[in-house]
């Protein structure tokens, strides 16, 4: 008769072991930056209730240096959340049968990141005829 | 005349684990030779016969249908009979037991979580209607079969658990493989009422403890995609929440 003594191995810092799981953890931490621009917008909003000049010191305080620093880091990290959202865009869905046959992954992620392409178009062009 | 074909030595790293001579498992490295056309598994072989008659690992078929031959090499869950030496020379690799499973000795893992979950998801169909034999079979259409087919091609080889971090912190999750298994049998369209699994699938210890990292379906050996099995349920059963809660909804 052998000895049983299941050993059970520690999960400590599972989330480094493989490239799969930093590519996880990368996309995950991206919301933390959605809701930081949340923060942003809200507090733009808090300034709007305030009057008028609050609001038009919101922004200038947004065209300022570090806050344009800021944007640039937001919509870099924004475009890979993009890109990881819809990169498991086909895990999450039933499948989409078309004349008989299975639409393929890449097709869904392409269709995706396409749509995400146009809404951001439309809302620059949009944002370009107000301003003018 | 052909030749014989080449044969190279690969540096092979064995995560050991002998409950009765030490408390924690160790590494052991091993010279193995090997051709082409050689398996990790074959290469696990080679050293039991040669070197060391007590490493214990399983395996059955050799083929990729059995799903016996489980294991980690270079920290990825794979069959050890669908990988090749090969692709690891000149470097080398290590072979260690599937991770998130308490290990029962060298390669052999304990998978008696598994096992005990697997009846749960009651994995068997329950007619729609009971109809007598003599009026035929429960047909189905190429449409029909194509919402289920490729969740039935499972083999139970586990590789899935091993690859979920949620199944490895939280072992009350039923995991990506039983969940693929329940919804091969939940999107059949010959199948009825099973009150007990779709009450399993919707708790937090079924679809809603998957936090979507998706390496399940990147490790599956015959293309199952567990991790679409799991979000489709979400779906599902987030729809079946509103319908409760909303006034004039289904249910």
């Amino acid at each position: 008769m052998t000895v049983r003594k299941p050993y059970v191995r520690s999960m400590e810092g599972w989330w480094n072991r493989v490239p799969f799981f930093r590519r996880y953890m990368a996309r995950e931490v991206t919301a933390f930056f959605v809701a930081v621009y949340g923060l942003v917008m809200l507090a733009g909003l808090v300034r709007l209730s305030q009057g008028q000049a609050a609001f038009e010191g919101w922004l200038a305080q947004l065209r300022g240096g570090w806050s344009i620093a800021l944007h640039v880091v937001l919509l870099l990290v924004f475009m890979y959340h993009t890109y990881s959202w819809f990169e498991i865009m086909p895990k999450t869905m039933p499948p989409v049968v078309i004349g008989g046959r299975k639409l393929a992954p890449g097709t869904i992620t392409g269709l995706g990141l396409a749509a995400a392409a146009a809404a951001s178009t439309l809302v620059l062009v949009i944002a370009w005829v107000l301003a003018r | 005349m052909s030749s014989l074909p080449e044969t190279r030595t690969i540096v092979v790293e064995v995560l050991r684990y002998q409950p009765d001579k030490a408390e924690t498992p160790y590494l052991e490295k091993f010279d193995v030779p090997f051709t082409d056309d050689m398996s990790v598994l074959q290469g696990l072989q080679y050293i039991k016969d040669h070197f060391d008659g007590s490493l214990t690992f399983r395996w059955s078929c050799r083929m990729a249908i059995c799903g016996s031959c489980g294991v980690m090499i270079d920290g990825v869950p794979s069959l050890g009979c669908k990988t090749f030496m090969r692709d690891y020379y000149p470097k080398g690799f290590r072979v260690e037991a599937l991770a998130h499973f308490p290990i029962e000795r060298d390669l052999v893992v304990d998978a008696s979580d598994f096992i005990d979950k697997l009846p749960r998801i009651e994995p068997w169909i329950e007619p729609k209607l009971k109809k007598p034999l003599e009026q035929g079979e429960y047909l189905q259409t190429p449409a029909q079969l194509e919402q289920f087919e490729s969740f039935s091609h499972c083999i139970n080889c586990m590789l899935c658990y091993a690859a979920c971090p949620q199944y490895g912190l939280d072992q009350k999750f039923l995991g990506p493989g039983l969940t693929a298994l329940a919804h091969r049998y939940k999107a059949d369209s010959r199948d009825g009422e099973h009150p007990a699994r779709d009450e399993l699938i919707h708790s937090t210890e079924g679809v809603w403890n998957c936090t979507a990292v998706g390496y399940c379906s990147e490790v599956c050996p015959k293309h199952v995609d567990p991790a679409n099995a799991v979000n489709q349920n979400k779906t599902a059963s987030a729809l079946g929440w509103f319908a409760r809660v909303i006034p004039g909804g289904r249910r």
